[in-house]
């Protein structure tokens, strides 16, 4: 009995502990522009561009010694004046498509972005297809299958006898 | 579906094509290493003089040592020059390294900030680039140079591009 408040304390602080997180930041302090307007616009550049060394994380999240790199280059770039356009083509131009987070929609993307909703399409479409068949062939089946006979006495009569239990 | 699931399967995810094959390399000027031999190479050094063989590297890359003798050996045969761009590296360390393993370099570069790489699209080291008599970017391998990679592909192309 005595464990119960101590649970209740840990249970606490837990929930305090979980709820009390920061954000982890990538971005050290010595990278951080004084113009607040470029500094957003430099992160969120930055969340839209792919740490190539660990390929799954954006530059504004990544560790990496070239994610830092390319941060500092995204800032330099915003503090020379080029808008957000020219920044991204500026590492576009050097490391192609694939540094962008987001795929770019053209002809060499479309089975990318089209395929899953066109396979998820198909899907449904072969469910509802499979489902439509199995309707029309148990209607055609039950009609197929002709009625049996009905009873004679001397049946009728071993049917009741198997059903009480005992057959002769 | 499947058909993309199994070629898929033969490719490694990490490699980047490069984007910039049959471009110019970009206008840059990089001191030699500090305390090290001569004056460094330029975009300009890159013109005019035939194929360059343009080796990134760092003391700090394991499979930049790894891949060591085959670019000594490549230098040794002279079919082009080598260039070597020293990446984010420490002087000391990078010319203690030159010095224990030896020195293929007809020039050395020290990118100690990486933005010349960036310029070449470098992302993880080593990384060869051929280059041809015109400045142009024609070739780029992103790992370690294997000797079966220097004779089937690095070398027919430098020959193809020297004629």
């Amino acid at each position: 009995m005595k464990k119960t408040p101590l649970f209740a304390l840990a249970g606490a602080l837990l929930i305090l502990a979980s709820a009390w997180n920061f954000p982890v930041l990538a971005v050290n302090p010595d990278e951080i522009l004084d113009d607040p307007v470029l500094e957003g616009r430099a992160r969120e550049i930055s969340k839209g561009l792919r740490c190539l060394v660990c390929q799954n994380q954006s530059i504004d999240d990544s560790d990496a010694g070239l994610a830092k790199d390319l941060r500092v280059l995204v800032r330099e770039r915003l503090t020379a004046g080029d808008n957000d356009d020219q920044v991204i083509e500026f590492v576009v131009a050097r490391y192609g498509d694939f540094v962008l987070l987001k795929p770019p929609f053209m002809a060499s993307t479309l089975a990318l972005w089209l395929g899953p909703a066109a396979i998820g399409l198909s899907g449904l479409l072969a469910v509802f297809v499979f489902f439509r068949r199995r309707r029309t062939a148990g209607a055609g089946a039950a009609k197929a299958v002709p009625k049996p006979a009905p009873l004679s006495d001397d049946e009728k009569r071993r049917l009741d006898a198997l059903l009480k239990g005992d057959e002769t | 579906m499947a058909v993309y699931f199994g070629i898929g399967l033969t490719k490694d995810p990490k490699i980047l094509p490069s984007v910039l094959i049959d471009k110019p390399v970009a206008d840059f000027t990089l001191p030699p290493i500090e305390g090290g031999p001569g004056q460094g190479f330029s975009s300009a050094d890159l013109k005019g003089r035939g194929v360059t063989v343009l080796n990134v590297f760092a003391s700090w890359c394991v499979p930049c040592r790894v891949e060591h003798p085959v670019i000594m050996r490549l230098a040794e045969m002279k079919v082009a020059r080598v260039y070597g761009l020293n990446y984010k590296d420490d002087s000391k360390a990078a010319l203690k390294w030159l010095a224990d393993l030896g020195d293929p370099y007809d020039a050395h570069g020290a990118d100690t900030k990486g933005r010349v790489a960036i310029d070449f699209g470098v992302y993880g080291i080593p990384e060869t680039f051929i280059i041809d008599a015109a400045g142009v970017i024609r070739y780029k391998y992103v790992g370690p140079i294997s000797a079966e990679r220097l004779d089937t592909e690095i070398l027919p192309l430098i020959r193809t591009l020297s004629q």
